[in-house]
C-alpha cells in the first residue's frame, strides 16, 4: 500500500480541501475486514483464499497501515485547519467509540462462553475447559477488560488500535514538524521493543498479543505516507528494481508458507534459515513480517492505479461500502465469527454449512454497510448542518 | 442462557442457514489412519533405537498435563489413555523388548513450572525416552510464547543431560474451544524447540485435525461421553507408537 499511498498523496496534498475518496484505501480496507472475518472462522474453503497462506502477514498489517494513512489524512487536516487540541478532542472522541465498541463486542464474547461452559460436556477437552475459570471470578475479570488487559481471543485488533489512535494527535504533530523525524523515532522505538522486550502486559498472564511498541511502526508509516512521504519515495517504488526486488521475495514468502500447509515439502528448507528464521513472531511483527506487507503494497499499487475502472463497478461496492465503515464492520465481523462458530458447533454442520456460514457473513457485512451508508447519506441531505470543518473520519477518510 | 440461544436462533434464521445436519454416529468404526508425513520425523531416537536393538527394556516417562488422561478420577480409565494404549501397541510391535511405561501428570501446571519439577521427577529414574505433552495449560492461561519456548527449551535440555531421549506432544485439536483459546503461538513455538534440539514433535494437533476433517471422529459437538475419549485415547496410542518407531529407526524388518 505504500506505493498507493505515494499515488493517493498526491492529490491529497496538492488538493487538500475537499478532494475525492481514495477509494483504493476502502476496497483494501473492505478486503481486510472481510479476511479477518474468515481467519477467525474455523479454517474452512474460504480460508483458503486469505493472504496468511500465502505468505507471512496477513489482513492484520493492511487493517493497521490503512488506519493509520486514514487517520493521518483526517485529523492531519483538522490539526492544520483548527489546531491541535480541537484535532485532539476529536481523536479522542473517536478513540472512546472504538472504547465503546470493544467493551460491546466482550459482553456478546462473555456471553458465548458462558454458554459454552454451561453446556459442554467432553471429558476429552477437560484441561481446554480450564479457560472458563475466569469466569469464577467475574469481579477481577471484567475490570482488566475494561483496562483492556484481559483481551479473549480473536478481540486483540481493537485494544491495539485504541493504543494506537490515543497517539495520534503526538503523531501528527511530530509529522508536522518533520515527518522523517517522526518516522525516525518511530523505526528506533521499533528497535528497542525488540532489543529490550517491551510489551504492555495482560491479565491473567504474558503480554498484548498485538505489541503495540511494535506494530506502531506500520500505524506511523501509515501515517507518513499520508502526509506526504508516499509522494517522495514515489520514485523508488516506480523503478523496475524494486518491483522485481519485491515479486522474488513475494516468491520466496510463498514457498516458505508452502511447506507449513504441507509438511511433506519440509525437506526442501535448509536447516539453517529455518533456524534463523522462527518464529516469525506476529506479537512482535516481525521485521519478515512488515516487508511481506511493503512487498505486497508496492506490488499491488503498482497493477492497481488510482482510477483503476473496477473500482467503479457495482461488483466492487460491497467491498468498498465495508472499507467505508470499517468500525462498525469489523465490530459486526467480529461477532458473526462468533455466531458461525455457534452454529457450527450447534448443528454440527459440515463443510457445506461452513461455507454457508462465511458467505451468509459477507452478504450480513455487505448490506450493513449498505445501511450504514443509506443513514449517512440520508442523514446528510436532511441536515446540512452537521457538517463541520474537518469532519469526523468516516466522512472524509473512510473510519480511521 | 435462553435469550442468547434466541439472538443466535434469530442469526441463523437471518442467514438462511437452518439446515440441520444430523450428528453422526458415536459408534462408528474407527481406523486411526494418519497420513505417513505427520508421522515422519528428521530426528532420530537413539537411545531408544540402542536399547531395541540390544534387548534393553525400554523405560518410558510420560510427562503431562490433563490431557495426557482421560477422567483421573476413575482409575478404570486410565488403561484408556493414550500412554497405556501406546505401552500395549509398543509391546505388541516389540515383543521381544520389556516395556516399561510411567505416566506423571503435573496438572495445571505451565511448561515453566514442569520444567523446574523436572529433576525431582528425574530422581532415581533413568527412563530411556521421556514424552513430555505441554503446551495446553500455557495456552489457556496465554503466557508469553517467548516465555514458553524458553521454558520447554530448558526442560528438553535437562531431559536430554539426564540422558534421555525426548518427543514433545503438542496440545490437542479442540475446535469448540478455537475462539477462546489461542493455540498457534504454542505450536509454532513447540515446533521451533523440536528443531533446535532436534527432537522429535509428535503433532497431536495436526493429527486430531486430519481426523476431524477426514469425518473420523466428531470433535465439535458438545455432548460426548467418555467413549470417545476413550477411541480418540486409543488411536493417539497406535499412532504415538508408530511415530515412537520411526523416529528410532524401527521399521517392522528390523524388529523380530
Amino acid at each position: 500500500m505504500a506505493r498507493e499511498a505515494a499515488q493517493v498523496a498526491a492529490p491529497a496534498v496538492a488538493v487538500p480541501a475537499a478532494g475525492e475518496r481514495e477509494l483504493r484505501l476502502d476496497l483494501f480496507r473492505g478486503l481486510a475486514l472481510w479476511l479477518i472475518f474468515i481467519d477467525h472462522l474455523p479454517a474452512n474453503l474460504l480460508t483458503w483464499l486469505t493472504i496468511r497462506n500465502y505468505g507471512f502477514s496477513d489482513a492484520t498489517e493492511i487493517f493497521i497501515f490503512i488506519s493509520g494513512y486514514t487517520a493521518a489524512f483526517v485529523y492531519g487536516r483538522a490539526m492544520r485547519d483548527a489546531g491541535f487540541v480541537v484535532a485532539t478532542a476529536r481523536v479522542l472522541r473517536r478513540v472512546w467509540q472504538i472504547y465503546v465498541a470493544h467493551v460491546f463486542l466482550f459482553t456478546i464474547f462473555l456471553a458465548e462462553i458462558s454458554y459454552v461452559a454451561t453446556s459442554f460436556e467432553n471429558p476429552l477437552y477437560s484441561e481446554e475447559m480450564g479457560i472458563m475459570d475466569f469466569l469464577k471470578q467475574p469481579d477481577v475479570t471484567i475490570v482488566q477488560a475494561l483496562l483492556l488487559r484481559f483481551r479473549p481471543v480473536n478481540m486483540d485488533v481493537l485494544p491495539l488500535y485504541i493504543v494506537l489512535m490515543l497517539f495520534l494527535p503526538v503523531i501528527l504533530w511530530l509529522i508536522r514538524r518533520s515527518a522523517d523525524f517522526a518516522l525516525a523515532l518511530s523505526v528506533i522505538l521499533y528497535a528497542i521493543t525488540w532489543e529490550f522486550d517491551l510489551n504492555l502486559s495482560a491479565y491473567p498472564n504474558g503480554v498484548w498479543v498485538f505489541n503495540p511498541f511494535a506494530w506502531q511502526l506500520l500505524f506511523v508509516f501509515g501515517a507518513w505516507c499520508a502526509q506526504g512521504g508516499a509522494q517522495r519515495m514515489s520514485r523508488i517504488l516506480a523503478s523496475p528494481i524494486t518491483l522485481w526486488i519485491c515479486i522474488a521475495y513475494l516468491l520466496f514468502a510463498f514457498f516458505v508458507t508452502l511447506t507449513w500447509y504441507m509438511p511433506q515439502l519440509s525437506y526442501l528448507m535448509p536447516r539453517r534459515l529455518e533456524q534463523w528464521m522462527y518464529p516469525i513472531s506476529k506479537t512482535d511483527l516481525d521485521v519478515l513480517r512488515f516487508a511481506h506487507f511493503l512487498a505486497l503494497a508496492a506490488v499491488t499499487v503498482r497493477f492497481i492505479p488510482k482510477n483503476w475502472p473496477p473500482l467503479r463497478s457495482p461488483w466492487m461496492r460491497p467491498l468498498i461500502l465495508c472499507g467505508q465503515h470499517s468500525l462498525e464492520i469489523f465490530c459486526l465481523g467480529v461477532f458473526l465469527a462468533f455466531a458461525g462458530h455457534f452454529l457450527l458447533a450447534e448443528l454440527s454442520g459440515g463443510a457445506g454449512l461452513h461455507f454457508v456460514i462465511s458467505i451468509s457473513g459477507i452478504l450480513i457485512m455487505s448490506s450493513a454497510a449498505w445501511l450504514f451508508s443509506w443513514y449517512k447519506h440520508s442523514a446528510d441531505k436532511s441536515g446540512s448542518r452537521t457538517k463541520g470543518t474537518g469532519g469526523n473520519a468516516d466522512l472524509a477518510g473512510g473510519g480511521a | 442462557m435462553k435469550s442468547v440461544s434466541g439472538l443466535f436462533l434469530g442469526l441463523a434464521v437471518l442467514g438462511g442457514v437452518m439446515t440441520a445436519a444430523p450428528a453422526r454416529a458415536e459408534d462408528a468404526p474407527t481406523s486411526c489412519e494418519v497420513p505417513d508425513y505427520l508421522l515422519a520425523s528428521e530426528s532420530v531416537l537413539t537411545k531408544v533405537e540402542d536399547a531395541v536393538k540390544n534387548r534393553h527394556a525400554l523405560d518410558i516417562l510420560v510427562v503431562g498435563s490433563r490431557s495426557s488422561t482421560i477422567n483421573p478420577t476413575a482409575d478404570s480409565s486410565e488403561a484408556a489413555a493414550y500412554p497405556a494404549r501406546l505401552q500395549a501397541a509398543l509391546k505388541e510391535k516389540l515383543p521381544a523388548v520389556t516395556v516399561d511405561l510411567s505416566v506423571d501428570i503435573e496438572a495445571k501446571k505451565t511448561a515453566e513450572e514442569v520444567t523446574a519439577a523436572l529433576p525431582k521427577l528425574l530422581e532415581g529414574k533413568k527412563p530411556t525416552l521421556v514424552i513430555w505433552q505441554t503446551g495446553t495449560v500455557d495456552a489457556v492461561r496465554s503466557v508469553d510464547p517467548d516465555d514458553f519456548r524458553t521454558a520447554v527449551d530448558e526442560g528438553v535440555v535437562a531431559l536430554q543431560e539426564a540422558g534421555a531421549d525426548v518427543i514433545l506432544v503438542n496440545p490437542q485439536y479442540s475446535p469448540r474451544t478455537e475462539t477462546m483459546i489461542s493455540v498457534p503461538p504454542y505450536l509454532d513455538n513447540m515446533r521451533v524447540v523440536a528443531q533446535q534440539h532436534d527432537v522429535p514433535l509428535f503433532d497431536r494437533f495436526a493429527i486430531m485435525r486430519h481426523w476431524a476433517e477426514s469425518g473420523e471422529f466428531d470433535l465439535f459437538s458438545a455432548f460426548h461421553g467418555v467413549e470417545l475419549a476413550k477411541r480418540v485415547h486409543n488411536c493417539l496410542g497406535v499412532a504415538l507408537s508408530q511415530f515412537v518407531l520411526e523416529a528410532a529407526h524401527l521399521t517392522p524388518a528390523q524388529q523380530n
